[in-house]
């Protein structure tokens, strides 16, 4: 408890000072706007080659990892590493996708880079299993754990409809860029399991947004919470049903795709549609676009295609 | 041999075998494969013994050996081998030498000889066989010292050590270093702990007063044991000739077995330890080599302690069956709209039946040590009143991990049998119950789904409900009863899905649905966006 008091005191006093690298968006937004000069497209999606190859060419379209990574900073990558489960089912985000991208966050001069994820099957299984653990550790990444409550801080989430409040991991409260890179797939509970939902892994009471509007929830956060830099949908094997676990390669179909966005509501959209289904019949999608956490309609948006 | 050597030797023996033992009793982080922890439990002789009733394989072989080993040496297997027994040592030692700092002079502890209890140890060894005849392992359970142990080191070790873990892991976070992790022991289970306090309390006064008097008055192991050691190749002996009654020996018998006045030792209850041996100022007692004598046995065996046998026999299993009755109901639901009880509680998987598993399981709890979810806790009257302690699939501290099969590989009685992954992934433990009156997307209509998103083989499928909400289905022919449903589901005070168990697993239907969504994939296509 008394660890926990002075965690969050002396974040409150480091918040206000830090505020500009704490908060990713704030970041962004007001100091890095010249340096996304350099590309003026909103979503990159691209389709036909290996996740790490698709992830070389759609970056420099945004005018490469530079843009999102400056000298020396601290960067969360948050995958899905939710289950215990091979690559090849689809549960989580591929290896070789975060092996890449950690590799671009380091050659654009980061200090560090932490892969964490908050697991539904037992952490330790899911980290080996998912082959992400031995991926990041490759790419001389930090993986850390998710597992205890105590890495967990209290945020609120101003303005949000049935979320006001959540525990977040401490390391996405004190990085300097946040990168989410989700997988695309089927989800029980939400239909699609993509960008947004995928940042229910930060928090640690996730049972509380199942018990308040799952959908309101998960569109509060994203539209008032810990906004990710850089969200990259990793859709190159598909899980198409018995989501978000799956249950054989049945369910998988190898649609060798990804898709690039800062815009989580935009990403989330054109993942919908690739995956086959319209963004506004997803709760979350169109209450976020409500929210204004960012653009569903994909026709507002620029858009760089590549079919490799 | 040097005659101190004999006790370097079993104090170097005594710590080769508790430490392992320790570690992995006390591990959290999976540290030993089970492979290891199999031998390290070996020697262990009421779990071996078990385990050979249920298989027999080199791996159950522990308890012939520790026969043998008696048979030749004594009880070696109370000195250096019983975790428990070493453990009253230290205790001993430790108390010892707080004693000798009070009184500063030359303190010795004085030990005496005390006459042997033999109704009490009989007692204690035919209660518990008798009841494991009826299938009852309660009394076994809680009286075989490695269990007894086990629990011990469960209940008051491993806590410590998850917190020093912890504090080193804190302290390492603050400088972002996440090389160790902090473990969140989920829950607490109170009733499991006062009566493992209670025991450890008992040995440990016992100890500290009275040596191994635990061992030489309660522990039916012990009091087995006794009967071959009297017997043993070799033995201590007192050699008339160089004896000169000075009774230091026997003041430092920690086993109270020696009678320096009538120069007797009773090998029954000698523990091997060797203390005599060393501190006999002349070679007036010796471990040494004898012809063994037969002509005591029949005091054994007599006719009244088999009418005992007898009589305890029907008068336990009168008892055990009044006992069967005494089961806690386990509220799964809100009681006031509609009462749901769990008739019967989940067993881990390998166990076969509930049956099968309390009349084997010693609640050593080496398998809750290892559960990486906690989702095994000790229970108190989930199975009844005679499975007490034994541990029980608990879905609010967590639930079985799909692939995991930890528990069935470390449990050295075979009251969870060796089970392969394959086989647990279609081994029904349990089935998922759903109670619509309590589920979210009932009472709330909102989406919620989360027993469904947990489930590994999707016999919690989500089917369309009201507008555009989705609401649970349980399918039994696909359920194993993990529990990540009901771990998982997010109402409170009660869940709105829970697993009844099985009294004996079945086999689940495979769930492959082999309509396989076959997309053909165009990846020249153009994007639909």
């Amino acid at each position: 408890m008394k660890r926990r008091e002075f965690l969050s005191k002396s974040f409150k006093v480091g918040a206000f000072a830090g505020s500009v690298f704490t908060i990713p968006g704030f970041y962004n937004n007001n100091f890095s706007s010249k340096s996304y000069a350099s590309s003026n497209y909103d979503l990159v999606a691209i389709k036909g080659g290996e996740p790490d190859i698709m992830f070389d060419e759609a970056i420099k379209q945004l005018g490469g990892m530079q843009n999102f990574v400056k000298k020396n900073q601290k960067v969360v990558v948050k995958p899905n590493i939710g289950w215990d489960v091979v690559p090849e089912l689809g549960a989580n985000t591929n290896p070789k996708l975060i092996s890449r991208v950690i590799e671009h966050c380091f050659n654009a001069g980061a200090k560090e880079v932490y892969v964490f994820d908050n697991t539904c099957d037992d952490w330790r299984r899911c980290y080996d299993r998912s082959g992400i653990e031995s991926a990041v550790k490759n790419a001389k990444g930090q993986i850390v754990p998710g597992n205890s409550e105590s890495y967990y801080q209290s945020v609120s989430i101003k303005n949000g409809k049935k979320l006001t409040n959540a525990k977040v991991h401490e390391l996405v409260l004190d990085c300097d860029v946040f990168i989410n890179i989700p997988v695309l797939k089927h989800h029980s509970s939400t239909q699609l399991s993509i960008a947004m939902k995928n940042l229910m892994g930060i928090v640690w009471d996730r049972r509380y947004w199942h018990r308040n509007d799952l959908h309101q929830c998960i569109a509060d956060f994203s539209a008032f919470g810990n906004k990710p830099t850089l969200n990259i949908i990793d859709a190159y094997n598909v899980m198409k049903k018995n989501g978000p676990r799956g249950v054989s390669k049945a369910d998988v179909v190898v649609m060798k795709s990804q898709i690039i966005s800062k815009d989580i509501v935009a990403a989330d959209a054109a993942s919908a549609k690739l995956f086959g289904m319209e963004p506004e019949n997803i709760g979350y999608i169109k209450l976020a676009n409500q929210l204004g956490a960012g653009k569903m309609d994909l026709n507002s948006l620029q858009i760089k295609r590549i079919i490799l | 041999m040097n005659r101190s050597n004999l006790w370097k030797l079993r104090v170097f023996l005594s710590i080769i075998f508790i430490l392992p033992i320790t570690i992995i009793l006390a591990d959290f982080s999976g540290l030993i494969p089970s492979s290891i922890i199999n031998w390290i439990t070996y020697f262990q002789f009421v779990p071996s013994i078990l385990k050979s009733f249920t298989f027999f394989s080199y791996i159950t072989t522990g308890f012939i050996v520790v026969i043998i080993l008696t048979a030749l040496f004594g009880r070696i297997y109370c000195s250096s081998i019983c975790p428990l027994g070493i453990l009253q040592d230290i205790v001993n030692f430790i108390s010892r030498k707080i004693a000798k700092k009070r009184k500063k002079k030359n303190y010795r502890q004085k030990y005496l000889y005390i006459k042997e209890n033999k109704i009490l140890r009989w007692t204690l060894v035919v209660i518990p066989t008798v009841l494991l005849v009826f299938g009852i392992s309660l009394g076994i359970n809680l009286l075989d010292p490695y269990s007894l142990y086990g629990r011990i080191i469960g209940n008051f070790i491993r806590p410590v050590v998850i917190g020093i873990n912890n504090i080193t892991a804190f302290t390492l976070e603050s400088f972002k270093v996440y090389a160790i992790f902090p473990y969140d022991l989920k829950v607490f289970n109170l009733i499991p702990f006062v009566i493992t306090l209670s025991f450890f309390l008992l040995v440990l006064v016992m100890s500290i007063i009275k040596g191994r008097l635990y061992c030489n008055t309660i522990c039916p192991v012990g009091t087995v044991l006794g009967v071959i050691s009297k017997y043993s190749l070799y033995k201590i002996v007192i050699e008339n000739e160089e004896c000169i009654n000075c009774g230091i020996c026997e003041k430092d018998c920690k086993a109270n077995c020696i009678d320096s006045e009538k120069m007797k030792v009773d090998l029954n209850r000698c523990v091997a330890c060797f203390n005599c041996i060393s501190s006999c100022p002349t070679d007036g007692i010796k471990f040494e080599h004898s012809l063994p004598k037969f002509n005591n046995r029949k005091d054994v065996f007599d006719q009244t302690k088999r009418n005992f046998l007898i009589a305890s026999g029907i008068y336990i299993s009168t008892l055990s069956a009044l006992l069967a009755q005494a089961k806690k109901k386990i509220v799964a639901t809100k009681p006031s709209t509609v009462p749901v009880f769990r008739k019967f509680a989940v067993s881990p998987p390998g166990s076969i039946s509930l049956d099968k598993f309390n009349s084997k399981c010693t609640s050593c709890h080496l398998c809750v040590s290892s559960c990486p979810t906690q989702v095994l806790q000790p229970s108190f009257l989930e199975y009844g009143f005679t499975g007490m302690l034994q541990p029980r699939l608990d879905n609010l501290a967590g639930f079985c991990n799909y692939d995991c099969v930890i528990c069935s590989e470390v449990c050295p009685t075979g009251a969870i049998l060796p089970i392969n992954a394959e086989k647990k992934k279609l081994t029904q433990l349990g089935k998922a119950k759903f109670v619509k009156e309590n589920c979210i997307v009932e009472t709330e209509k909102t989406d919620c789904g989360a027993c469904s998103e947990h489930c590994p083989t999707k016999a919690v499928h989500m089917i369309p409900y009201q507008g555009k909400l989705f609401i649970p289905e349980t399918r039994d022919e696909f359920c194993i009863g993990c529990g990540a449903c009901e771990y998982a589901c997010p109402t409170i005070p009660y869940k709105a899905i829970y697993v009844e168990g099985n009294a004996i697993h079945q086999t689940a239907k495979k769930n492959e649905e082999k309509d396989k969504p076959i997309q053909k994939i165009d990846y020249k296509e153009e994007f639909p966006f």
